[in-house]
């Protein structure tokens, strides 16, 4: 351990670091407001380091005994995780005042729980990255039963253990992995891998590898709200508290695609076995956002229809993941993992957007169900038309970022010879407009309940704000934020 | 004692642990059973760590490097640290389930059923 692991850590230890600070200035003062913008202003400092460390390290630095890195692919996720937290956090203010005497506590377990998914998609070695799971994963299990209500801990319990579970399946396939090739190191296995004779005409050329693959993909997939392992989501979505669930639909996913690009790309990544893999992502894919959009048409709970939303969007990214072009020399090799950088970008923005609006309206109404929107429009006009923007975002309508991360990760499909799977993706994005477009009509056509007018507080109105305009600067100027991805994918592709 | 047996006793715990998590109702029990399939991640680990990787330590002792008596180790590491993360994990379990007991009085997975749709 030297200062030079210190730097390059230095984003995660100071994410760590400022969840103690704001525990102990919990401690010590009474009125707990303060605590929000110490948290908000304190996420700075990792910004800054963040910015120092991609102007100032060379493409692949690796520290800490090799576990560790600063490359762009991490440093792209940092930004988006970090930008994430940030806007959660201040969004959350008002909602906050619920749990009385507890923000402190709430502000800790969400800093502690970033920091854990900085970790994870900085992690070159698979121990480090069960590691930073767990440390995401136990805090985020905490937050979703912060109101302590019943359906609240009900959440938290069911998010708990299945992520338990998954951690289980997810690290037997781990185990297996450095069984067949002897390392826990994630280039070392490619090493090993590419050293390997293949086993005649046997998927992923050796059992052992087959079996790891499957259930490393098994495992991370619950945390990308992958189908068959989409169950937890409508639940936690519906009882946990909104500001975690928009932390968690953005930030946990975001870093869980981000280590399975790594794992894939990089310990994965021969030709002959990316064949494999695209192929098993691809069926994947297909039945993930199938079950999510067909699930989410007659739900009544807002939340629990954004859960859905969620799965159905973990399909698309899965096509980007699955478009893996033949081989590493052509053009547009890089085109999946770029699109799916920049999807999640889109989807982050959209999905902050969505849910702040949302906040800021059910802190008023009081009520998630969909049929509580009715007249939004004329209660709460700029706050209907900015939420209906998102809907519209998540739907893929031009000129915003969900069209045009559809777009990137359906070519990308097509390129790479995954036709069906974009036109199965279509068609999906056809049957989401049903349940995306019920929320607008609802909200600009039907008689609202009262005729009060829905206000919100400065801090979550500002942050609607700004995730509206990132999903219409990125859907109408994508090149800067397109590049950036170019730039991070080739952290991940050797 | 080789490989294929510990590997045998291994997948044969992760099963029962696994059936256990699928049909089981009780709280308690699941965490154990998840327990359960964790362990058996830990024998496999340490198992692989034993049998495979050392044969390439067996030559001259000259020729052996830093990297293999690493990754000689990694097992045996890894399964550290999936012992400490068990734990916490079920701490923080037991947590809810008695957050969960003294609203309900139950500790019935089968009874949490207020979040569905």
């Amino acid at each position: 351990m030297t200062a030079h692991d210190l730097w390059l850590l230095s984003p995660e230890l100071s994410v760590a670091g400022l969840a103690v600070l704001v525990i102990i200035v919990d401690l010590i003062i009474d009125k707990k407001t303060p605590l929000i913008w110490l948290a908000a202003i304190g996420l700075l400092v990792p910004l800054g380091l963040t910015l120092g460390l991609w102007f100032n390290t060379p493409e692949t630095e690796i520290g800490v005994f090799g576990t560790v890195t600063a490359d762009r692919f991490a440093l792209f996720f940092h930004f988006l995780l970090i930008g994430t937290t940030g806007a959660v956090i201040i969004a959350g203010a008002t909602y906050s005042k619920k749990f009385v005497g507890f923000q402190g506590e709430f502000l800790t377990l969400v800093l502690l729980s970033v920091s854990g998914m900085m970790l994870l998609v900085a992690s070159r070695d698979v121990i480090t990255a069960y590691v930073a799971l767990e440390l995401s994963a136990l805090p985020a299990a905490a937050l979703a039963a912060f109101l302590r209500t019943d359906r609240s801990l009900e959440a938290g319990l069911k998010f708990l253990l299945l992520s338990a579970l998954s951690s289980a399946v997810l690290l037997y396939g781990l185990v297996y992995l450095y069984g067949a090739t002897g390392t826990t190191d994630i280039s070392g296995m490619l090493e090993a891998i590419n050293g390997m004779t293949a086993d005649g005409g046997r998927a992923f050329g050796s059992s052992a590898i087959m079996l790891g693959v499957v259930m490393v993909v098994a495992g991370f997939g619950f945390k990308m709200a992958m189908a068959p392992f989409q169950m937890w989501v409508p639940d936690v979505y519906e009882g946990a508290p909104t500001p975690v669930v928009a932390f968690l639909s953005i930030a946990s996913k975001s870093a869980a695609f981000a280590i399975v690009l790594r794992v894939l790309y990089t310990a994965l990544g021969t030709e002959g076995l990316a064949a494999d893999w695209s192929t098993l992502i691809a069926i994947l894919a297909a039945i993930t956002m199938t079950a999510g959009n067909l699930l989410a048409l007659s739900q009544q709970n807002i939340k629990r229809m954004l859960g859905y939303s969620t799965v159905a969007h973990a399909g698309y990214l899965l096509v980007g993941l699955a478009a893996v072009a033949g081989n590493s020399d052509s053009a547009d090799f890089i085109a999946g993992p770029q699109g799916v950088l920049f999807y999640l970008v889109a989807y982050a923005v959209t999905n902050l957007a969505v849910f702040f609006a949302i906040i800021a309206i059910t802190n008023k109404t009081g009520s998630d169900m969909i049929s509580g929107f009715a007249g939004m429009a004329r209660r709460a006009p700029v706050l209907s038309v900015l939420l209906a923007l998102g809907l519209l975002s998540l739907l893929g309508i031009p000129p915003t970022a969900g069209f045009l991360g559809k777009i990137f990760v359906f070519s990308a499909a097509v390129d790479s010879g995954l036709a069906w799977l974009a036109i199965i993706g279509v068609i999906n994005s056809v049957v989401s407009a049903f349940y995306y477009l019920r929320v607008v009509r609802t909200m600009f056509l039907d008689e609202p309940e009262s005729e009060e007018r829905v206000t919100a507080d400065i801090p979550v109105w500002a942050a609607t704000l700004v995730a509206s305009a990132g999903l219409l600067i990125f859907g109408i100027a994508p090149s800067s934020l397109l590049e950036f991805a170019r730039y991070a994918v080739f952290g991940v592709i050797t | 004692m080789n490989l294929e047996n510990v590997l045998l006793v291994s997948a044969i715990i992760f099963a029962i642990g696994l059936y256990g998590a699928m049909t089981r109702r009780n709280a308690i029990i699941l965490l154990m059973s998840i327990e359960l399939m964790f362990n058996a991640v830990n024998i496999a680990a340490v198992g692989f760590s034993r049998y495979t990787v050392p044969t390439a330590l067996a030559g001259d002792p000259v020729s052996v490097t830093t990297d293999m008596v690493q990754s000689a180790l990694s097992g045996h590491i890894f399964a550290l640290f999936i012992i400490a993360s068990a734990a916490a994990e079920v701490a923080l379990g037991l947590a809810l389930v008695i957050a969960i007991y003294r609203q309900r009085e139950t500790a019935d997975v089968s009874e949490l059923d207020t979040l569905r749709g």
